[in-house]
Order: structure tokens, then sequence, then C-alpha cells
């Protein structure tokens, strides 16, 4: 047998190692200026008020920055890396990999330059624009098509399991992402989702919760069972149990999404589905993580000494702990102490700091050396960050858990005579200590990665870049088997992967465009008589809402549990979110619930409320709006707006989007009018009463106050003082 | 809830994706063997390194 020659792509694999670390900084940095702005929101929002920067629009682009482009780059980079060599073949088109490479730094520069601006479609983990969703589709297809004509033309017969990982990875994450980011555009910065409430919330968090399985883990394992045992140098526990935990873990992941949405308007059965899978998701999940420590067993001492390994064995605790915890936290019992509070926020940084993170470290440090023929410029910087990073993990989570597990049993506790013991901002307050600690751990963190890059680039200049890595193999003679005069589909049944891929898409396009017109438009979610569709006042501030991100600190769900229909209200129906395009439950409550916020206070208090938060409610974090009062409402499109709404299913009479401004507008002078006549004289500051109201009603916070004041009304038995 | 049933047909569809994957691999022989990959993956033929 004939050696054949060749060389490997080492150059895609240091961009997207160079991409990972730099934007994995950026990521953690803006992560610690959200931190910061909880920790001390008088100096951030009051000092530095700033527009772009509040923290509802910050937390998104720290969500998109590290999952998406540290995460996203580091996954690219490790599998780009180990293909070749799994495969014993260089990637099959460097144009397209050239291609995957700055294609997928032109999304995260798109978020960059979107997510701040309020440019977003308000669904958590999926906030980009209708336009960029579809570079995302068609950069994904790129890497999956140079990753399957890899995997082709391969050397090597046998798909050593990673392999496996990387496919599931591309499968799925494709077909997620495309049911999910169905929204029909307004505008070119502006679209709605195509579904509503309920089945919105369900869509988003099928999606969400398979980002994290998709994206944030199977591709991890699979880096995981290449870099762990070629770090121990040493072959994994158990190949039997990579491919058994493999199977199961794609089978069950799908199913658990529902977890997310306990207590909420979910069907019970569909809740409790998501509960049983993820409940049974710890045995692959444990499977996974045993075989990757068990691969160091009779090794245990080189952990001591090996930087490497040390990264790893850190990683892989930290995916048994949160795979662990997301089981637990899916328990409806569980869930009522942890749902909106910040210990969501503590298992998602053990899964994130701990697991992607360790591990892309350890793999940054195992690849640079190899990619520049060189070796680490200092073992012992690598060894500083890997304390300083672990500290950082643990300054983060633990005062995060006593956080979380603090407000949320505040928030359940009655006094003797049966009223609530705390009032929300008592507990907001309560949370300022382990704010403080938090960003101290995100800080290490961040730090650890910073003297991190100066290693990686003084390692890099020690050495140089060997692009090409000429390498040799000998090429599996049965896997160009020719036959002769062959038909198409014999053609075919030698690219299994590319047919199933094709039969998937082709069903799935067929699919979709039978059953989302006859089932999503005209939906049969029970429909309540007096759910009207929001006025285009309302929808107007409802896009306001969403611009400035109210969602990642405010929910719109009162789940039906005492403590929590006695501080807010009647509990949610899925009835009262058919309009709600997209719906805006929220997963947080740093401020309080706001599904029953209509009628319960004035239009003036909201009007001061929105321009001095930490006036009217004192303790309270939220940061200031005063440009809602000095900037005009943007009302050129709502013609188009409500026209998008009908076609969405939202009843409006023919031909209201002609009469929409003119309503608006009635609207807006009456809720002017009253802030105006409900201020006292000193408020006025001598100014004349219909100068002010003729002022005030051209003002976004008119919009935004309308929205509120209408939130939860339609069904309200009567208003609560 | 129409779209849950969007949802299980999805799903179905990849979890049926899936088990196809999973036949053919069987079929064809890639778990045949549930060592030696193992081992094979530590062995890189030595890199001749050569600069560009």
């Amino acid at each position: 047998m004939e050696a054949e020659k060749f060389s490997y792509d080492n150059r895609i694999v240091r961009n997207f190692a160079y991409a990972t670390v730099i934007w994995g900084i950026t990521g953690m940095l803006v992560g610690l200026i959200a931190a910061l702005q909880l920790a001390f929101p008088e100096f951030f929002n009051d000092y530095l008020g700033f527009k772009y920067l509040t923290f509802g629009r910050l937390r998104p682009l720290h969500t998109n920055a590290v999952i998406f482009a540290f995460v996203g780059n580091g996954m690219f980079m490790g599998i780009y890396y180990s293909l070749q060599r799994l495969l014993k073949t260089r990637l099959w088109n460097d144009k397209l990999s050239k291609i995957h490479f700055w294609g997928w730094q032109t999304i995260i520069v798109c978020a960059v330059a979107t997510l701040p601006f309020g440019i977003t479609t308000g669904k958590e983990y999926a906030e980009l624009e209708w336009w960029i969703d579809i570079m995302i589709a068609g950069i994904w297809v790129v890497w999956g098509w140079n990753m399957f004509a890899t995997i082709m033309v391969r050397r090597v017969k046998h798909l050593y399991v990673a392999i496996w990982f990387y496919i599931a990875t591309f499968v799925t994450v494709a077909m997620l992402h495309i049911f999910n980011s169905f929204e029909l555009p307004v505008s070119f910065l502006k679209s709605y989702s195509w579904y509503a409430g309920v089945q919105d919330a369900l869509v988003q968090w099928w999606y969400g919760h398979n980002a994290v399985a998709f994206f944030l883990t199977t591709p991890y394992l699979g880096l995981m069972y290449y870099f762990v045992p070629k770090a121990a140098n040493r072959p994994v526990y158990s190949y039997r149990l990579s491919i058994i935990h493999f199977w199961a873990l794609i089978f069950l992941y799908i199913w658990a999404g529902p977890h997310h949405l306990l207590y909420s308007t979910l069907p019970d059965w569909a809740q409790s589905l998501g509960v049983v899978f993820s409940v049974m998701l710890i045995a692959p999940s444990w499977g996974g993580m045993l075989n990757g420590l068990l691969t160091l067993r009779g090794a245990w001492d080189r952990v001591r000494d090996d930087i490497l390994l040390k990264f790893m064995v850190v990683a892989l605790t930290c995916y048994g702990m949160s795979t662990f915890e997301g089981p637990l936290l899916s328990l409806k019992n569980i869930n009522v102490i942890s749902h909106f509070t910040d210990w969501t926020i503590a298992h998602v940084h053990i899964g994130g700091l701990g697991w992607n993170g360790m591990l892309t470290f350890g793999m940054l440090y195992w690849l640079f050396p190899r990619l520049y023929n060189t070796k680490l410029y200092s073992t012992k910087m690598a060894n500083q960050h890997f304390w300083i990073a672990t500290l950082g993990i643990i300054l983060y989570a633990i005062p995060m858990y006593i956080a979380g597990f603090m407000q949320g049993l505040m928030w359940q506790e009655f006094k003797p005579d049966g009223t609530l013991a705390n009032n929300f901002v008592d507990t907001v307050i309560e949370m300022k200590p382990f704010f403080y600690l938090r960003s101290i751990g995100g800080l290490l963190y961040l730090s650890g990665a910073i003297l991190m890059f100066y290693n990686l680039v003084k390692t890099a200049k020690s050495g140089k870049l060997v692009a090409n890595e000429e390498t040799e193999a000998v090429v599996t003679k049965e896997l160009h088997v020719n036959t002769k005069g062959e038909y198409w589909h014999k053609v075919i049944e030698r690219k299994p992967i590319q047919f199933m891929i094709l039969s998937l898409v082709i069903v799935a396009i067929g699919g979709i465009v039978e059953i989302i017109p006859t089932m999503i438009v005209k939906s049969n979610v029970p429909t309540i008589k007096s759910v009207k569709p929001y006025t285009p006042l309302e929808l107007y501030g409802r896009d306001i809402y969403i611009r400035e991100g109210c969602y990642n600190c405010h929910s719109q769900l009162i789940r039906p549990l005492r403590f929590e229909t006695v501080r807010y209200g009647a509990y949610s129906k899925s009835g009262e979110f058919v309009y709600d395009h997209p719906f805006q439950w929220g997963s947080k409550r740093t401020g309080p619930d706001l599904a029953r916020e209509g009628g319960v206070r004035g239009n003036l208090w909201h009007f001061n409320h929105m321009i001095r938060p930490k006036v009217i409610t004192p303790g309270s974090i939220m940061p200031a709006y005063p440009w809602m009062r000095e900037d005009d409402m943007d009302i050129e499109n709502i013609g188009a707006k409500i026209r998008a709404m009908q076609t969405l299913g939202v009843p409006y009479p023919e031909g209201y989007d002609k009469k929409a401004k003119k309503d608006l507008h009635a609207q807006a002078h009456l809720i002017a009018l009253d802030i105006v006549n409900t201020s006292n004289q000193i408020a006025l500051k001598g100014r004349n009463k219909n100068d002010l109201i003729k002022e005030i009603e051209q003002k976004d916070i008119v919009a935004i106050i309308a929205y509120l004041q209408r939130l939860g009304t339609d069904v309200k038995v009567k208003p609560t003082k | 809830m129409g779209m849950i049933y969007l949802m299980l047909i999805v799903s179905l569809c990849i979890a049926a994706f899936f088990l196809l994957f999973f036949l053919w691999a069987t079929k064809n022989g890639q778990f045949d063997d549930d060592y030696t990959p193992s081992v094979r993956m530590l062995f890189e033929d030595e890199p001749k390194l050569k600069d560009e």
C-alpha cells in the first residue's frame, strides 16, 4: 500500500483560536460590566447613564457573545483541528473554511452593531434580527458542507466518536435555529415572531434548551473525546460507553425543553414530559463525565503537574455538576424556589465558565505550541491562570447560589396574619453583598483569560505558524469502490449522510409549508373573549419594552402559587397571550413580575418612575430611562406593524392600518393629559399645561406607560389597589 | 396547542434521522470494533514539520 502525502490546514485553526480568545475576553468583559451594573446601579445608571449600555441591552450582548462568539469559535477551532487528524484528511476546501471563518465573524460584528441599539427580536438567546438569522443559517450550512465533504473524502473508514458529536451538533442546531427564527419582517430592523404567547414560549424554550444541549454540550463532548485522551496520552476509558451515551444523549435531550416552563400556562402533560426526560438525562450526561474522568485512571498523579489535565478535569467536574443540577432544577418542587432567581444564573455559569470555558482554555494551551511548533511560553503563567479561573468560578457561583435560594425563599415567606413578609424591593436589597462577590468572581475569571491571551501571543511569537502541516497516510481502499454504470441513487447510496440530510430538509420544508399556516396562525389556544389586540400605542410601547430588553429583568408570568397570586394577582392563562408576538414571559425576576401591572399604579407614578426609579422606589436597582422622556415616538411604520400583525392572525379590522396613527395620537393625548393634570404645581415648574401636554404626548414614555397599563387588564377580575 | 404537534413532528423527524443514522452506522461496521479506535486516535504519524 502506498502512503499518500498531504497536509493539514492549521491556519484556519489558528484563526478560529484567536477569534475565540478575543471574543471570549470581549464577552466576559461585557458580562462583568452587566454584573457591576447590578452591584453599583447608582454609579452605572445615574452617573454613566448611557442609553445604549443599559442592563437590558447589555445582557443579550453578553449571552450572545459568550455563547456564539466565544464557545462558537472555540468549537469550530477544535473541530477543524481534530476532524482533519481523525480522518487523516485535509479540510475539503480551503475557500469554504475561509468563508466559514469570515462569515461567522461578520455575524458576530452584526450582533455587536445591533443589540446595543435595541435592534432585537426579544427572544432570549435568539435576539438577533431576521437578516442576521439568515446569515447564521447560511454560514452554518457552509460549515456543514465543508465538514461532510471532508468526511466523504476521508482516509480513515471508521468515524471516531467525536465526529458523531459534531454531526449531531450540525443537524440539530440547524433545525432548531430555523424553526425558532420564524419571524415576519416589518422593516430591515424589526420583525415579529411568527408564533404567539404560549406557543412562542414552547418553541423558544425547545430551542433555548437545545441550544444548551447542541451548542454548548454535544460539540464540546466531541472535543473532550479528542483532547482529553490526547492530553493524557491514553485511550478513553470506554469507547463502548462513549457510543452508548452519545446515542442516549441525543435522543433524550430534544424533549427536555418544557422544564423551562414549569407552572406556566403550558399544558401539564407537556411540562411533565419535560421533567421526565430531564431526569433521564442524568444517565447519559454522567456517562460522558465519568468516561472523561476515568480516562485518567491510574494517571491521577499527572493531574498534579500537567496544566492541560488540570483544566480538563475541572471542566469535566463542572459538566458533571451542572448536568446533575439541571435535572434537579427541573423538578417542580425545586423549581418553585429556583425559577426566576439567581440560582439559574449560578447553574448556567457552572456550565459556561466551568465546562465550556475551562475546556476551551485547555484546548488553547494544547493547540498553540503545536500550531507554532514551539513550547508554551510560560507554564507557570498557565498555572496561575488555572487557579485564578477556578477561584473565579467559585466566587461567582457560590454567592449566586446563596442569593437565588435566599430570594426564592423570601418571595414565599408569609407573616402569621397571611400577608406577604417581604416587599419585592426588600429582597433585592438583600442581594447586594452577593452581587459584589459575583463581580469579583467575574473579574478574576476575566483576568485569567487576559493572562492566557498574553501567554498565547508570547508562545506564538516564539515559534512560527505551521500553516500547512505535512503528513502522510495510507488510504483505506474500500472507501473508494467504484461500481460500474450506476444509477443516480446508487451514487447517493454511497453518500448516505448527504442523502439523509437532503431528505430531512425536504421533509422539513414540506412540513413547514403545510403545517404552519393551518396550525399556528389559526391557533387553537383557548381564546378569552375579553382579550383584545393591543391598541397601536400599546403595540408601539410593547416594541419599546422589547427594545429596552425589559424581559431580561421582568417576567410576565404569574405562577399558580399562593405567594405569587397574593403578590401579583390572578395567575396567568394561556388565552391572555394570544396576541403576544413574541411572548415576553422572561426567565428572571431581577425586578418584579409585570403580568398584571396594568391599573395598579397611576400614569404619573410610571412617568416619574421611568425617569427616576431609585427615587420613587428606594432600594431599586432599575436603570433610569430619562431618554424616554426626551425621544419622540418613531411611529412612521405603525401601519406596517398593524398589517404584519394582521398577517400573523391578530384580528384588527380591515383597513385599520390607515386609522392606526390617529388612534395612537388620541390615546397618547389622554395619557399625557392625565400625567400633567395629576402633577403638582412644583413639578410643572410654572410651565403652561397645554404646552406640556403637547410635548409629552409625542414622547416614547407615553407609549411604554400605555403598554404597562394594559398588561393583564383584559381578564382582571377586580383591580388590586 | 398546535405548536406542540409541530414540535412533536420536528422532534420525531430528528429522532428518526438519528435512528436511521445509527442503523446505517451499525450496518456499516462503525461499531464492530469498540476498542481499537480509542487507541488509534492517539497515534499520529510524527509530523515532519515544514515551515511555510
